[in-house]
């Protein structure tokens, strides 16, 4: 209520100080949230929310490229695929905090730790993914393109992997959706992130309730943003799927 | 958050080894004051995990799966279940926590209430899918040997669902122990004590915290694993294992 007040109450030269004042009161108080205090601190959030994307967008292109190289692996040796996909569901039930501090002994506190983790999780959706997606593909699709003298690898790269991709980039979305979330856990791994703003600057700051809103709420709209993204993507990616099956 | 130096110098052997000590031993605490550590305090904090942990899980499946359930009977509500369903990811589980604590209190309550939340998502939207993608020709052929809509659901559809179901329960039980972990930032002591009051337990007791949340997490899994066995008519677990020998 009182941010509410200070930005009704007209102000004149000078006011400045008043409404620094005001703005100190909030912060002093903790009543409410902050909102003219946290749009005049903004830049204090620009790193932590940088650091997130890197955490993220890292984490997801890593877990991509090694999913991708785990699925050719088992799409050419088929006893690979179960394994595989324990494996990765083993990873993917250990909670992240635990899974970040099981880590600090072998990488040390820091980013590298973080980045471990988060694309070890997001391996376990992706693979998956990829492997529904290339079970969906039609055996007609397969038998076209044999019936057109192509190789297995030809067949694997030209014909079963693009009709996967609808499912790939749901499992990209998936996994980049969670990973936001989880990246909050990050701080307890020393990676900073919006979990440094909700944590050291909230929680444990006597419960600063500014930084707890200011900080989920970056990492919430961080997730939707990216889900809107992959919806396009999908759409620009599997043109084929807008023709709607009679 | 107090630094954990994790000495460069410690091998890994020996800060995995300190760990299992703390879990095993009691010892004196990092900085002035009592004794910590040792099977009393984890069976002690283990035990508030698991009772939060089930009290959360039993209340979400409550109160979540017959909607679920009948949304999926009915066939309506999938914009519904599905946008839950992906709300429930994008929440981070710690701003839930700091939030709650910030806005609503601390306490067991307030955490029993922000876990089950936590658990709602993958149960709604896994009912939901599970009993919508049972095959339309056995209920049609149901209704056809007289089964009240109610005997379609308890005999026909949930049976064949289960596995989906039991997916939605374990994602929201990993989720949920997974999150009982930082309650002791509201001021309930889970195993997650050991990992967030570091200044207390240490170095050892951080890498314990962690090995019995891992450990946690992966045997309520197995248990639920297993149960999701017992309870799936054995026709649907036959007919998926020849899909798989098939794929």
């Amino acid at each position: 209520m009182v941010g509410a007040l200070v930005s009704v109450v007209p102000l004149a030269q000078g006011d400045g100080f008043f409404r620094e004042r005001d703005e100190a009161d909030c912060v002093q108080s903790n009543d409410t949230v902050c909102l003219d205090w946290a749009l005049d601190n903004a830049d204090r959030y620009v790193s932590p929310t940088l650091e997130h994307l890197l955490l993220v967008g890292v984490s997801v292109a890593a877990g991509l490229v090694i999913a991708l190289g785990l699925s050719v692996l088992s799409h050419r040796r088929r006893w690979l695929m179960p394994a595989f996909l324990a494996t990765t569901g083993v990873i993917y039930t250990i909670p992240s905090i635990a899974l970040f501090l099981l880590l600090l002994p072998i990488s040390g506190r820091g980013t590298t730790t973080a980045l471990i983790a988060l694309t070890l999780y997001t391996l376990q959706i992706i693979y998956r993914n990829i492997v529904t997606g290339l079970a969906n593909v039609p055996d007609a699709a397969k038998d076209a393109g044999r019936g057109m003298g192509m190789t297995d690898r030809q067949l694997f790269w030209r014909v079963e992997m693009p009709l996967a991709v609808p499912e790939i980039i749901a499992g990209l979305r998936i996994a980049t959706v969670s990973t936001v979330a989880i990246a909050t856990l990050a701080v307890f791994a020393g990676a900073g992130g919006l979990g440094d703003v909700i944590y050291t600057e909230g929680v444990q700051a006597g419960v600063f309730k500014t930084a707890i809103v200011v900080g989920s709420a970056i990492a919430i709209a961080m997730a939707i943003a990216f889900d809107v993204v992959y919806i396009g993507a999908q759409r620009l990616l599997s043109p084929w799927r807008q023709v709607r099956p009679v | 958050m107090s630094v954990s130096a994790f000495n460069p110098q410690a091998s890994v052997f020996d800060s995995f080894s300190g760990a299992v000590d703390f879990i095993f031993s009691p010892r004196d605490e990092v900085g002035v004051g009592g004794e910590v550590g040792g099977l009393g305090q984890v069976a002690e904090f283990l035990w508030t995990h698991v009772w939060i942990s089930a009290l959360a899980l039993a209340v979400a499946v409550a109160l979540t799966l017959p909607i679920g359930v009948y949304l999926g009977h009915r066939g309506s509500g999938e914009l519904l279940a599905v946008a839950i369903g992906n709300a429930g990811r994008a929440i981070p589980e710690l701003a839930l926590i700091a939030l709650m604590i910030a806005f609503v209190g601390v306490g067991v309550l307030n955490v029993t209430i922000a876990l089950l939340i936590l658990g709602i998502p993958p149960i709604l939207t896994n009912a939901f899918v599970g009993i919508r993608q049972v095959d339309r020709d056995a209920v049609e052929a149901a209704r056809g040997v007289g089964m009240t809509e109610f005997e379609v659901i308890a005999r026909v559809e949930l049976p064949l669902a289960v596995p989906t179901i039991m997916g939605g329960v374990r994602t929201a039980a990993i989720a949920i122990i997974a999150t009982a972990t930082i309650a002791p930032l509201a001021g309930v002591l889970t195993l997650g004590d050991f990992i967030l009051n570091f200044n207390v337990y240490g170095d050892d007791g951080l890498l314990a915290g962690a090995i019995l949340v891992a450990l946690l997490a992966l045997v309520v899994e197995l248990l639920l694993a297993g149960l999701q066995r017992l309870l799936t008519p054995r026709g649907v677990m036959l007919q998926r294992e020849a899909a798989r020998a098939a794929a």
